[in-house]
């Protein structure tokens, strides 16, 4: 048996799934998304961010409720850890989102740009963000206290 | 014993290591000295439980008697656990806490190193995940001992103390006995030896770089990884495992 749906299919239906903590970010986007398969029933496998990272069960969660909503039912969400999730797995549009959103992108340069003005006179404020993933900074030029997505 | 029995008190080791460590870090929740320190704490810890949940699983996958992470972490009795008497310590002042965090996050680094390359495919992708994160742990606390080290005459000498303190649990974090010589033999896992000239050269490193003095190898204390433990453990666990012990099988 066939199933009705297609690989393509769910991957727009994901695509429309946020990542809590950073709602402007589908999971695709954040690149935790590792293979979708559509053989006898659909299946997800999904990667953790951080070992400890909360929102990974409410990602599932989210996952199971967001196919099954398009009358999915019968839905696997499986987890891999290999290859580790790092930064580089945030999408070009993501990057875009989260600038988008005030949240300066993981960079491998020394500067970090203000998401607000651009500018590359920045300063880090304290290492250690609202949440692991993030770190807090300032612009020197338009004075705002903006986050940075640290590179992992 | 079995090379399934290896590998089930290996990743055991490690996973209470990971969780007394997780436990003693939330007990310094909301009592950091300033706000960035208590958002660094509170986040390496949910680290440290997120390793210990997935070595539990891993553990009660390779068993397959059906344990699993909450009955690891919940209803087994201090002598089971096996964890580093270094990471059972109370955490005594902020120079205390962070002393405890710097030694092992130092030796942690190398063993996570070591056990990527190992045979264990579950350990080895655990390691993988981890050791990101542990990166940045020891970064943070080799940092602060030297802030404090090389940071004002009262601080200097209070690290100081810590460190002298803290030593004589270091011994144990070398000394290989049967599980960690048959899981380097079995299954490729760290070379103690090798990681304890790796350990020395960075910790020496770093307390020069604080102005600390190296303290000298004497007697040390060991015991833990046999589930011989100081009477802190006891009190620890009792803590812990409160809710599941008067609540049994209680889930949110």
């Amino acid at each position: 048996m066939t199933n009705p749906v297609s690989v393509a299919q769910v991957y727009e239906w994901l695509g429309e799934v946020p990542d809590p903590e950073i709602p402007v970010l589908s999971i695709l986007d954040l690149g935790i998304v590792r293979d979708v398969s559509v053989k006898d029933k659909v299946t997800v496998t999904l990667t953790p961010t951080y070992s400890g990272c909360p929102a990974t069960e409410v990602i599932e969660d989210s996952v199971l409720e967001a196919l099954k909503g398009r009358g999915i039912d019968d839905v696997v969400v499986n987890r891999v850890l290999s290859p580790p999730w790092t930064t580089d797995w945030i999408t070009e549009s993501g990057r875009d989102k989260l600038r988008q959103y005030g949240i300066a992108p993981p960079s491998r340069s020394r500067e970090i740009a203000c998401p607000q003005c651009e500018s590359l006179h920045t300063e880090l404020v304290s290492e250690f963000g609202s949440t692991a993933c993030k770190s807090s900074w300032r612009c020197k030029d338009c004075l705002e206290p903006f986050e940075y997505f640290k590179c992992l | 014993m079995t090379s399934d029995e290896t590998r089930i008190a290996y990743t055991l080791r490690l996973a209470d290591n990971a969780l007394v460590l997780a436990q003693r870090m939330v007990e310094m929740v909301a009592a950091e000295p300033e706000l960035e320190e208590e958002l660094a704490n509170a986040n390496f810890a949910l680290d440290y439980i997120g390793q210990a949940r997935m070595l539990y699983t891993h553990a009660g996958q390779l068993e397959g008697k059906g344990r699993s992470e909450d009955d690891f972490a919940f209803v087994r009795d201090e002598h089971e656990f096996r964890n580093l008497l270094l990471l059972e310590q109370p955490n005594g002042h902020f120079g205390d806490a962070l002393v405890r965090q710097f030694l092992f996050e130092t030796w942690y680094l190398h063993l996570l190193d070591g056990l990527i390359a190992c045979s264990e495919r579950g350990l080895s992708e655990i390691a993988a995940r981890a050791i990101k994160e542990v990166k940045y742990h020891s970064r943070h606390s080799s940092q602060w001992l030297v802030r404090l080290g090389d940071g004002t005459e009262l601080s200097h000498e209070r690290v100081q103390a810590s460190l002298d303190d803290a030593w004589r649990y270091t011994g144990e974090m070398f000394a290989a006995d049967e599980i960690d010589v048959a899981f380097q033999r079995e299954f490729d896992g760290p070379d103690l030896a090798a990681i304890h000239k790796l350990w020395r050269r960075d910790v020496e490193k770093t307390v020069a770089e604080a102005t600390l003095r190296l303290p000298d190898d004497d007697w040390m204390l060991s015991g833990g990884k046999q589930g011989r433990h100081s009477e802190h453990l006891g009190f620890l666990l009792a803590e812990m495992q409160y809710l599941q012990r008067s609540f049994p099988g209680a889930t949110w």
